[in-house]
């Protein structure tokens, strides 16, 4: 019995089969079959429009509304990060952070995760207080804290200024290093993608159209030449060709 | 291939000809003045006393100021003026705490319950259409003419606000935080405490300013149709005897305590909003 063990550990964390998803009889996601391993830093791309939000939706359950069908399976523990850092004006940083936990030690908890995300010292600032920077590392410590086995990002840094996200990124990895959730990270940007993940699906006309393993060490250069060739490859999946440049 | 680096050329700042600009302005008003909400008032004082000590108002329409203080304070040393100001406080702050807690639990009935909402909602629409004033005839039939009928026409003019801007409030919670309180993990008892209660205090205060304005002034309309005692009995029977003094030492006291509730209302508001950053702060 022992060979099996180590593929017990690795039974993946998310797994999809025959995901569908329409809205007014226009289906968005059309029988998706997928596993997303347990540790692994997955990016996901695709046009706007293509379903890349409807699919993290599916995953963190939010879409009880939406028609449907198919198996999902999905960690107990999953925290979600969205575009906008969605902090509650009316909390001070650190409740925010511990919106929807309790217990003795979950301040400290909070007060560890801030520090972690940089935002030391900032526990008692209102919201309003921080730049738009911050409230999105406000957000990750605030998905941080609840030990997460599945993290859903849906282009968390897409209304930060470039230097920001570059910041970002390697904070996100820092921490992905440190803690080991898996990730599904949903982004517009080729560049984000090859650069923070290890995997790489391309959703297109409702289907995983491409499904790439970046093997590159980190930390990756966005200058890395490797990674050029995983830019055209995906670049052409998605349908953008040298001379539309 | 292409490269996302872009190199940025760095100029000396300080050897291009600086352009001088003004800082702007921004679109906000700007700090507040100091005292600012009297001075419009102070001003108004003053040219009422020059008038007077000129001899260019009428003293039997338009007493002098020094005149209306003299009869406050004759009012209130030998006349009924306190019995009358406690009579009129009493009925405007039954009223309004009537209507406050009325306003506050149907708002959260009908706000945070579909079954609530059905049964609420649309019979409070049907009140509001009727101006609460014209329900005074039946009132008096049904209560007779004491204080329940007073404090019940109070009551129903304060309800109203506090009900229509609590549950706008409470009904128009932001989608997105719902989410975040599904994704949080919030049970449905945490997301009606953390999350509709704080996010609804803002349309709550709003509601509250209205419905004290609306006591003071429903309390006016009931003192001077029918009533025997308060400030409003004093005023009119001020009027039958032309005496304009009393009628503005009660016009007054009723501005004094209009005054005093709304300031009192924005200190509590602005203690617990303090996370509201607002162009009046
Ligand atoms: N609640 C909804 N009702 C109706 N149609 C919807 C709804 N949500 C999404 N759609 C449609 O489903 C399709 C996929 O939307 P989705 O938000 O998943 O795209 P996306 O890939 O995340 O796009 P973007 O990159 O612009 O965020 C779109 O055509 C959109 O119009
Ligand atoms: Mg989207």
């Amino acid at each position: 019995m022992a060979p099996h063990t180590q593929q017990l550990t690795a039974a993946p964390a998310v797994q999809l089969r025959g995901l569908t998803r329409s809205f007014d009889g226009r289906t968005v996601l059309d029988d998706i079959d997928l596993d997303l391993p347990a540790g692994q830093f997955t990016a996901l791309l695709g046009h706007s429009g293509s379903g890349k939000s409807t699919l993290l939706r599916a995953i963190a359950g939010l879409d009880h509304e939406v028609v449907g069908s198919g198996r999902l399976t999905a960690p107990e523990r999953v925290s979600v990060v969205f575009q906008d850092s969605r902090l509650l004006p009316w909390r001070r940083v650190l409740d925010n952070v511990l919106l929807g936990t309790n217990g003795k030690d979950a301040a400290e908890k909070g007060r560890e995760a801030l520090a972690e995300v940089g935002l030391k010292g900032r526990e008692r600032a209102w919201p309003n207080e921080l730049s738009g920077g911050e409230a999105q590392r406000a957000a990750l410590a605030r998905s941080l804290v609840r030990e997460p086995e599945l993290l859903l990002a849906d282009e968390p840094f897409g209304a930060l200024d470039a230097l920001t996200r570059i910041r970002m990124h390697v904070l996100l990895r820092e921490l992905w290093e440190r803690h080991r959730p898996s990730v599904l990270l949903v982004t517009h940007d080729v560049d984000e993608a090859i650069v923070l993940a290890d995997r790489v699906l391309v959703l297109d006309r409702g289907r995983i159209g491409l499904d790439l393993t970046i093997e590159a060490p980190h930390p990756r250069s966005y200058r890395h030449p490797l990674l050029g060739e995983y830019r055209e490859r995906l670049l052409a999946a998605l349908g953008v060709t040298e001379d539309h440049q | 291939m292409t490269t996302t680096t872009t190199t940025v050329p760095v100029t000396a700042a300080e050897d291009t000809p600086a352009v001088r600009r003004r800082r702007r302005r921004g679109l906000a008003p700007g700090k507040r003045l100091p005292a600012s909400r009297i001075v419009g008032p102070a001003l108004f004082l003053a040219l009422w006393a020059a008038a007077s000590a000129a001899g260019q108002l009428d003293p039997g329409a338009i007493p002098a100021p020094w005149t209306v203080l003299r009869t406050a304070g004759h009012l209130w040393t030998a006349g009924t003026l306190p019995t009358d100001m406690l009579t009129s406080l009493e009925r405007a702050a039954y009223g309004f705490a009537l209507g406050l807690t009325a306003g506050v639990v149907l708002a959260l009935a009908s706000g945070l319950s579909r079954i609530g909402e059905a049964l609420i909602d649309g019979t409070v629409q049907l009140n509001r259409a009727i101006p609460t004033l014209g329900l005074i005839p039946l009132f008096i039939l049904w209560l007779g003419i004491g204080e329940t009928f007073k404090i019940a026409i109070i009551a129903i003019v304060v309800y109203i606000p506090i009900y229509l801007n609590l549950h706008a409030a409470l009904s128009g919670i932001d989608h997105r935080y719902v989410e975040l309180a599904e994704v949080q993990g919030l049970s449905r008892l945490q997301f009606i405490r953390q999350i509709v209660i704080p996010g609804a205090l803002p349309g709550f205060f709003v509601g509250l300013r209205l419905g004290v304005t609306g006591s003071w002034l429903s309390l006016v309309v009931l003192e001077q149709i029918n009533a025997t005692s308060g400030l409003g009995y004093l005023m009119f029977q001020a009027q039958n005897y032309g005496q304009s003094d009393v009628i503005l030492v009660g016009l007054l006291i009723y501005g004094v305590f209009g005054l005093v509730s709304d300031s009192a209302v924005r200190l509590v508001e602005r203690r617990v909003l303090s996370w509201r950053r607002t162009l009046s702060s």
